[in-house]
């Protein structure tokens, strides 16, 4: 096709030349007969190639066919046919070329394993070093979920293996279980609407809350080792939990969601599954764009309402509300868009709590605020550098409580954290961080070496 | 707060674009963008998730991305697992069915083309390498003539009323394609045989169009960026065997070319890879035009 092509253009282009020079003195009327002329002469010419194209097409196909069927029709020769094929000269002249560009039927992969749900895989591994022994930290003013700090030494850390697929037309299936300290557990297996009308989807099972910005993100997507403090300490690092999940995106010109969930109420802050096992209520709005080529961003609000009943922390006992409010705030720059050689992610969020009941048979009513600010900077193609600082703020408890673990001692809990990261590809990561922890009253040095690799298909990350 | 509510829900109603063409193109790169425009003309409103600047390997899936899918009628894209990074997510995340992949609102144009270096060994040791073969079909210009008749065909299923505008549009772009391809062919009749080094692995179908040879690439995996250490094998490749040039797309780190070029003092040829990739790439035609003009200024004797 590029041969005949290009002679094509040769005899066009000499054409041209043939019949301009003359043209030179002529009237514009003739020229516009000898461009009309040209015009129906190049017509003419692509027609002609055209079905010259078609011709040879076909008989290659007819060539083609004829050959498989004589190779069938007599099997024992077959090897000779390939023989005598491989000798021919025209085609050996053409393997010489590259091969011009054809049209493909589309394709799917053959086969029952083409049906197979995705399966990839995160591993996790820590060394981690801390000052004071990290089983005893706590953070005084506050009731811990299960939000520990991680063991001294190596650790396999977190494990996980996801599982995904569409159902059929109607809606997907995602599983994702998590093998930590040799106990297996589902962290998220769900069901979502793929092709519900008007901009919804409806997500039923366990799952991840939308509520904040990092919640949702498993915990081998964030920027840093661990959660900051104040998902730590009010959320027990994330709020995941069993239940239903509606979106709605608003048929804007900017992005804007709506989200509503309800849960069983068996994750802190909530506790016990109450109110018959719908204990937890949630609302959120997201809304973002691009402020230019080169930034973008994100905002959410969020609120999360949780009953608890008698939820044990530790030995300490609530039953009663808990209502947290969050304000979320991510930014995202690289040069022009493209974030391959350097780009930024700064993210803050803030926290509103409100905790109302009965601890330990003493009545409480009390609000707990706090706040992160992170970023991490891209400085060159696989090197990442970050920084976070987190704060907690506690109010006065009854005096029943005094020396309690809602006594906060007059302490507000900090931590201060800075990384280094350094990436082999999308599918490796190698990172260093360290934080001075002043959460508890003893401040903690604490360094923590990581690396996370996912094997399997190619995830998509949201932003 | 129901009042509240409803109030943000007129706000946003209030705010959708008033004026709809009859079909809404959402196209992840600036050439598909581009192709889509002179198939549908005035008849469809395009949204093009990408620049010319941005590599389409890595690109986020921003709300501004997921806001503008929520109302496309068909996702125009490369395919091959080229945004397989962001616009599984965007498609999910925009709930909207018609674009779901598999629908006929989900165009994806390598599946209309035979591809090339389709890998033999899947295998993540291998680099960004792509299962189906290599994605950056838009380098040859026969390729874009390939995908502009399904194309066509897809818009007029999509929306049949202009159905027959689609396919006289389709013609009318065959001709004036096929006429400057006449043009382009003759004029890189010299660049037949030139070697060359490439950045990145995206530039098969255009050495297959232009008879190039590729001697080496930059990249020691497709899509790792090169140590200075692997650079220096690279020069040494090209002592032995000389390059004429050494080629990135716009969107690429300048820095390793620039690196190979000054030392092996060879020229460094920044190519437009897509509409909107040069400030001369204003247009298919003029991507094809800028390419072959830088490709030619490089190879002169």
């Amino acid at each position: 096709m590029r041969h005949s092509s290009i002679t094509v253009g040769a005899v066009a282009a000499g054409l041209l030349l043939g019949t301009a020079a003359p043209a030179l003195a002529a009237s514009d009327e003739d020229l516009s007969t000898i461009r009309a002329e040209i015009k129906e002469m190049r017509a003419d010419y692509v027609h002609k190639i055209d079905s010259l194209e078609k011709r040879l097409r076909v008989a290659e196909a007819e060539a083609k066919a004829a050959k498989a069927a004589a190779a069938k029709r007599t099997p024992a020769t077959a090897a000779t046919t390939t023989a005598a094929t491989t000798v021919e000269p025209a085609p050996v002249v053409l393997a010489a070329a590259p091969p011009p560009p054809q049209a493909a039927a589309p394709r799917a992969p053959a086969g029952p394993g083409a049906f197979n749900p995705a399966i990839s895989v995160i591993l996790n591994g820590s060394l981690s070093s801390f000052e004071h022994d990290p089983s005893v930290a706590r953070v005084p003013g506050f009731a811990l979920g299960d939000a520990g700090l991680a063991d001294r030494g190596f650790s396999l850390g977190e494990s996980e293996i996801a599982i995904t697929a569409n159902v059929d037309h109607e809606f997907l299936a995602n599983l994702i279980v998590t093998i930590n300290h040799d106990q297996i557990a589902v962290e998220e297996g769900y069901i979502q609407t793929t092709a519900l009308p008007g901009g919804f989807t409806a997500r039923a099972g366990r799952f991840f809350s939308g509520i904040g910005y990092l919640n949702e993100k498993h915990a081998h997507a964030w920027d840093f080792e661990d959660a900051p403090l104040p998902y730590r300490v009010l959320l027990a690092n994330q709020y995941g939990d069993d239940g239903v999940q509606v979106r709605w995106l608003a048929p804007t010109d900017f992005f804007l969601e709506f989200g509503a969930e309800a849960f069983r109420g068996d994750a802190f802050p909530a506790g016990g599954a109450a109110n018959e096992g719908v204990g937890t209520m949630t609302g959120y709005v997201h809304s973002g764009g691009d402020i230019d080529d080169s930034s973008s961003f994100l905002a959410g609000l969020s609120y999360l309402r949780s009953k608890a009943d008698k939820r044990d922390t530790g030995g300490d006992m609530f039953t009663g509300t808990d209502d947290l409010g969050i304000a979320s705030l991510v930014f995202k720059w690289a040069p022009g868009g493209n974030p391959t050689v350097t780009n930024l992610i700064a993210n803050a969020e803030y926290f509103f709590g409100h905790e109302q009941g009965d601890f330990n048979g003493v009545p409480v009513d009390y609000n707990r605020t706090g706040f992160y600010v992170q970023g991490a900077y891209q400085f060159m193609p696989q090197w990442r550098i970050g920084v976070r600082y987190a704060e907690l703020q506690t109010a006065n408890v009854p005096i029943a409580l005094v020396g309690s673990t809602l006594d906060d001692f007059g302490h507000s809990p900090q931590a201060t954290t800075a990384m280094l990261e350094y990436d082999t590809s999308e599918f490796g990561r190698f990172r260093l961080q360290y934080t001075y922890d002043e959460a508890d009253l003893r401040p903690n040095n604490e360094f923590v070496a990581q690396y996370t690799v996912s094997i399997g298909p190619h995830g998509a990350h949201n932003f | 707060m129901h009042r509240i509510l409803f109030g943000i829900v007129l706000v946003a109603a209030a705010s959708t674009q008033p004026a709809r063409a009859d079909l809404s193109v959402f196209a992840c790169e600036p050439e598909w963008g581009a192709l889509s425009k002179e198939i549908g003309g005035d008849k469809i409103s395009i949204y093009i998730a990408t620049t010319g600047s941005q590599d389409p390997h890595q690109v986020q899936a921003r709300p501004s991305l997921i806001a503008k899918a929520r109302g496309a009628d068909v996702t125009v894209c490369t395919g091959a697992e080229l945004e397989i990074g962001w616009l599984p997510m965007i498609a999910r995340q925009a709930a909207n069915a018609k674009i779901q992949p598999g629908t006929p609102g989900s165009f994806e144009a390598t599946s209309f083309v035979q591809l090339q270096e389709i890998p033999t060994r899947l295998d993540r040791a291998e680099g960004d390498i792509h299962a189906a073969g290599n994605p950056h079909i838009q380098t040859d210009p026969r390729m874009i003539l390939l995908v502009a008749k399904p194309l066509s065909e897809r818009f007029a299923e999509l929306d049949t009323a202009n159905a027959a505008l689609y396919a006289q549009r389709y013609a009318d772009f065959a001709q004036r394609w096929t006429a400057a391809m006449t043009k382009w062919n003759v004029a890189v009749a010299p660049l037949k045989g030139v070697t060359i080094a490439v950045q990145h692995t995206s530039w098969i179908y255009m050495i297959n169009w232009l008879g190039l040879k590729q001697v080496v690439a930059l990249e020691p995996k497709p899509g790792v960026p090169p140590s200075s250490g692997y650079l220096a094998e690279v020069l040494e490749t090209i002592q032995h065997q000389p390059v004429k040039m050494v080629i990135r797309a716009a969107y690429e780190d300048d820095r390793p070319s620039a690196f190979v070029s000054e030392r092996a003092k060879i020229p460094a040829v920044t190519l437009p890879f897509t509409v909107g990739g040069t400030d001369e790439a204003k247009d298919l035609f003029s991507l094809y035009d800028d390419t072959v003009k830088r490709l030619l200024a490089a190879a002169k004797p």
